[in-house]
């Protein structure tokens, strides 16, 4: 068995523990995270509030669980969507032949030029701003790395001698794609997605800031920021909960990413 | 009976540089040709052809017919091409390192071999068929679960040759198959070639450089240089009493019975792709060169058995001229 890098572990051990508390979220919270209790409003940390109450007397550490939630439905919404078009256009790029391919990287680039959050602040005022909808504009803004890093990838696959015995071996192009291609390029769509992954819940946070994200009442941590500036001053620590809470998933997301990349690229191991 | 493969007036080019030319070979049932020559004289890019699998701007023209098939291999679309491929023709690469998927089994890569051409009914029959072929490759019947990672590089070079026997092909195609292989694998690799090509009564294409190779596996060779073919015939006939000067010199550098002095070798180097003279490609390094080896030399004999030089070296069986000597 290889040594575990550190970056795997923190990373994997981060990720394992916010993916824990939105499971235990669902069951148990030490409040209801919309429960609001005017009587307690702004009141600190607490034995019965160990995160303290915000300004309509919820509960700060339940509504972080609760929204624990939204970050990871975030994450595999806008991970997926990226991932379900950018690895097979990558491929695709990979494949045919050059003009085809120059074409579907010239519109990739387009797509990268135009900034995510205006995307999805677009799609949120015409669609209505939802959870769903800033996820899949967020989603349809990283297509285009999947893309690129999936591109490279595929054309390495696609010079390996394996690729040219299939083809020797009578086997037709889809197939190739699918049975050679795409099994190789795997852990590159596991480093991708993570990183994605953690991009997507910063996104997330700061369409909720601006609300254009997930609406009232559901708990986000964009959103809870959002809430906290007119009492930056009396009562940081409503702003300071949900910013480290971000700031952790975001680290933990990217530590995983660094760390697959690490373990499933040995030439970097070795220059370590 | 016809030739399996005739090839005729073969050339690839790239751009403007020609990198082969006016190739004609052909290989009779269950014949075993070797194709030699140095690194860059277009042994691959001539097998490459055959199989339509030359990179993007490379071009091949002329005539490649194989039998049982009825087109030209030569410039056929990608669908007749992989119809053709693995099942009438088949080919096994240099490097055996990289030319199975690293994310698949054994069993699975075999078996999908017969399943692509459905020479079996199902994937039971062809993982049955598997297991026999390797069993013909003398490889334990437990690597039918192994990943590629797991095994030595003489074990894959075996799969993959079991893999291009798999649906018993008319020609096979070895590119190098043993350079990447240590002296007592290459042995045992060669002699599986050879009994897997015998008995499927399949005829043999085998690329190398490697001169002694070719007389343990080959009935006739090809000899290449600067992407024109130099010489043919007999592997007895060339290596005993070799006609162009550069199968001559090839053969003098080769020679290892040279205790007392040093070994002699063809001066100068390979010109790079596409840089070949005109007239006779080794006028430049051939000690024989003389002003009339700047037009290109006339085949002489039957293509099966003749050399292309304007000053071939004396039929004879007598001790051979020195290199270098006397001429003009």
């Amino acid at each position: 068995m290889r040594r575990l890098n550190p970056s795997l572990v923190a990373g994997g051990v981060i990720v394992g523990i916010i993916v824990l508390m939105a499971l235990v979220s669902f069951i148990w919270t030490p409040y209801d995270a919309t429960f609001v209790d005017p009587s307690i409003r702004l009141a600190k940390p607490s034995w019965e509030h160990w995160f303290g109450t915000d300004k309509f007397g919820r509960d700060v550490l339940s509504q972080i669980m609760v929204g624990s939630r939204t970050t990871l439905f975030v994450g595999v919404v806008a991970v997926g969507v990226a991932a379900v078009i950018g690895v097979p256009l990558g491929i695709l790029a990979a494949m045919v032949r050059r003009w085809p391919s120059e074409f579907i990287m010239r519109a990739n680039d387009l797509v990268l030029a135009f900034p995510a959050l205006l995307l999805a602040i677009m799609f949120g005022a015409v669609f209505g701003a939802s959870t769903l909808t800033a996820m899949i504009a967020i989603g349809i803004a990283s297509v285009p790395s999947f893309a690129r890093v999936i591109r490279s990838g595929a054309l390495q696959v696609m010079r390996t001698e394996y690729v040219l015995a299939a083809r020797a071996a009578g086997r037709q192009p889809w197939p190739i794609a699918v049975r050679h291609v795409l099994p190789n390029v795997t852990s590159l769509i596991t480093v991708q997605a993570s990183v994605s992954f953690a991009i997507a819940v910063l996104a997330e946070a700061a369409l909720s800031f601006l609300g254009f994200g997930t609406p009232p009442p559901t708990p986000s941590w964009g959103r809870m920021l959002q809430e906290s500036q007119e009492f930056l001053f009396s009562a940081p620590r409503l702003a300071i909960f949900p910013g480290v809470a971000i700031a952790i998933a975001v680290l933990g997301f990217n530590l995983l990413g660094d760390g697959l990349r690490d373990r499933f690229d040995p030439k970097l191991e070795d220059r370590r | 009976m016809s030739d399996v493969l005739t090839v005729q007036g073969l050339t690839v080019t790239v751009r403007d540089k020609t990198l082969v030319s006016e190739v004609d070979l052909t290989v009779g049932p269950g014949e075993r040709v070797g194709l030699i020559g140095e690194s860059g004289s277009g042994k691959s890019l001539t097998a490459l052809s055959v199989l339509g699998l030359l990179p993007e701007d490379v071009v091949a023209s002329g005539s490649v017919r194989l039998t049982g098939v009825d087109h030209d291999l030569i410039g056929a679309d990608e669908r007749r091409m992989s119809r053709v491929r693995g099942r009438e023709l088949a080919m096994v690469f240099q490097e055996p390192m990289t030319a199975l998927n690293p994310t698949m089994r054994i069993g699975d890569q075999i078996a999908e071999a017969m399943l692509i051409h459905r020479t079996r009914p199902g994937r039971g029959a062809a993982r049955s068929a598997a297991l026999e072929l390797l069993e013909r490759v003398q490889l334990p019947s437990d690597l039918m679960r192994a990943y590629p990672h797991q095994l030595s590089g003489g074990q894959r070079q075996r799969i993959v040759l079991a893999l291009a026997l798999a649906n018993d092909p008319a020609l096979l195609i070895c590119d190098e198959p043993s350079t990447a292989l240590d002296v007592t694998v290459q042995a045992l690799v060669l002699d599986l070639i050879v009994k897997g090509v015998v008995a499927r009564s399949s005829a043999l294409l085998f690329i190398t450089h490697d001169l002694a190779v070719v007389a343990t596996v080959c009935e006739r060779v090809l000899v290449m240089y600067g992407g024109r073919v130099v010489e043919s015939g007999p592997v007895g006939e060339v290596f005993t009493n070799p006609r162009h000067r550069y199968t001559q010199g090839l053969l003098a550098a080769s020679d290892l019975d040279t205790a007392d002095r040093r070994l002699p070798t063809i001066r100068g180097n390979v010109p790079a792709a596409g840089q070949f003279p005109s007239g006779c490609v080794f006028r430049t390094r051939c000690p024989h060169a003389t002003d009339i080896c700047a037009g290109t030399p006339e085949w002489t004999g039957p293509v099966a058995d003749g050399f292309a030089c304007h000053h071939p070296a004396e039929p004879v069986s007598s001790p051979r001229l020195p290199a270098g000597g006397a001429h003009a």
